[in-house]
């Protein structure tokens, strides 16, 4: 773990970077400039890259033991390490187009993951 | 903040006191499955107050991240907050010192709120949006203490839990999916990213990724700008 001021450094930099991109636009155009069309086209075109990047992101240890273990997939050691994810992904992105209810999507594909890491591929 | 314009805010809010209660207190949980307890939770949700960034904030914590890529990945998860202020630069106009609160606690809830929402008659409509924005922001802070208490009561095996974080990012990929015409950013960002992972590595993929990405939108600007326009503002029911 990290020590108790390491952490609350941690934390304040997610609390001060958090509230400057909150604030960035009230500091450059609240007196009446228009935003530069540039600006305006990155925050458009930029959050669904970032989110897809986020999701490779989480999914990295998954992802490498796949690229590392190619000719072995289905091996179960290498198994467990891919599939109870790939399945709880695709369990969240149907249930999402489903019903499109957040909170079933998410909780829904969470407790399928679990059940799967500690239960089912052990 | 009167009894009126909390009686009439209150409702208002309601859809968010479940989802925050909710995702707030998966967080908290998640954060109590790696040694923070609910005094840590409190303190990072009263002063972060960011859904996906704390979720982030949790991996960051587990392993233990040099300051620069807190900054660096806070700061990427939250740029679409950018977007947000610029949508209400009229709305908190001639707030005061409140006006430093809405700023604050623009989260992507409160802001499909204030976005949407009638102030009533008889109520004033800056009361009206500052009790709601503190209203969210209580409810956060609620569950995601909720949330480590209980981890730390509950005899379960929390293994996996960490998912929640992997699942609300893909249930935002969806979502955007729908809204947006043209895929390829998102498809754009997965690409760039898996090949950054498989050259770079996992500890060193994101700048990389991240400066490839900006990099293409950019040259791809006049086949990508046209065809979004139309689609702005669509983007619904934001998670956190």
């Amino acid at each position: 773990m990290l020590t108790t001021a390491q952490a609350i450094a941690a934390i304040a930099v997610m609390a001060i970077v958090t509230f400057l991109t909150r604030a960035l636009p009230f500091l450059l155009f609240d007196r009446g400039d228009h935003p530069p069309k540039l600006v305006l086209y990155l925050g458009r075109v930029l959050p669904p890259a970032v989110i897809a990047m986020l999701i490779i992101y989480c999914l990295k240890s998954n992802i490498l033991a796949v690229e590392a273990n190619l000719t072995a997939l289905l091996d179960p050691a290498v198994l467990n390490q891919w599939l109870p994810a790939l399945l709880s992904v695709a369990v969240v992105v149907i249930l999402h187009v489903w019903k499109h209810n957040n909170l079933l999507s998410i909780f829904g594909g969470t407790i399928l993951y679990m059940v799967l890491v500690q239960a089912v591929f052990i | 903040m009167n009894r009126k314009t909390l009686s009439a805010a209150f409702p208002v809010t309601v859809p968010v006191l479940m989802g925050y209660l909710a995702i707030g207190m998966a967080f908290g949980f998640m954060l109590q499955a790696i040694g923070y307890n609910y005094i840590w939770a409190f303190f990072m949700s009263l002063t972060i107050y960011a859904g996906s960034g704390q979720y982030l904030g949790v991996q960051l914590l587990n392993t233990h991240a040099a300051l620069g890529t807190v900054a660096l990945m806070t700061l990427l998860i939250n740029f679409r907050h950018l977007v947000y202020g610029l949508s209400m630069l009229e709305k908190f106009r001639g707030m005061g010192l409140r006006k430093f609160y809405m700023i604050f606690s623009l989260t992507d809830e409160t802001y499909a709120l204030l976005s949407s929402v009638r102030v009533p008659a008889g109520v004033e409509p800056h009361s009206f949006y500052f009790t709601i924005a503190l209203l969210d922001h209580s409810y956060w802070i609620i569950g995601s203490v909720i949330g480590a208490v209980a981890g730390a009561l509950l005899p379960i095996d929390t293994t996996g839990i960490d998912f929640a974080m992997t699942a609300l990012f893909v249930v935002i990929a969806v979502d955007q999916w729908k809204a947006y015409k043209k895929h390829l950013p998102a498809l754009l960002g997965a690409v760039v990213t898996l090949v950054s992972l498989t050259l770079v590595g996992a500890d060193n993929m994101l700048l990389p990724a991240l400066a490839v990405i900006v990099a293409a939108l950019l040259l791809l600007r006049g086949r990508l700008d046209e065809a979004e326009e139309h689609s702005k503002g669509k983007e619904e029911n934001p998670v956190c």
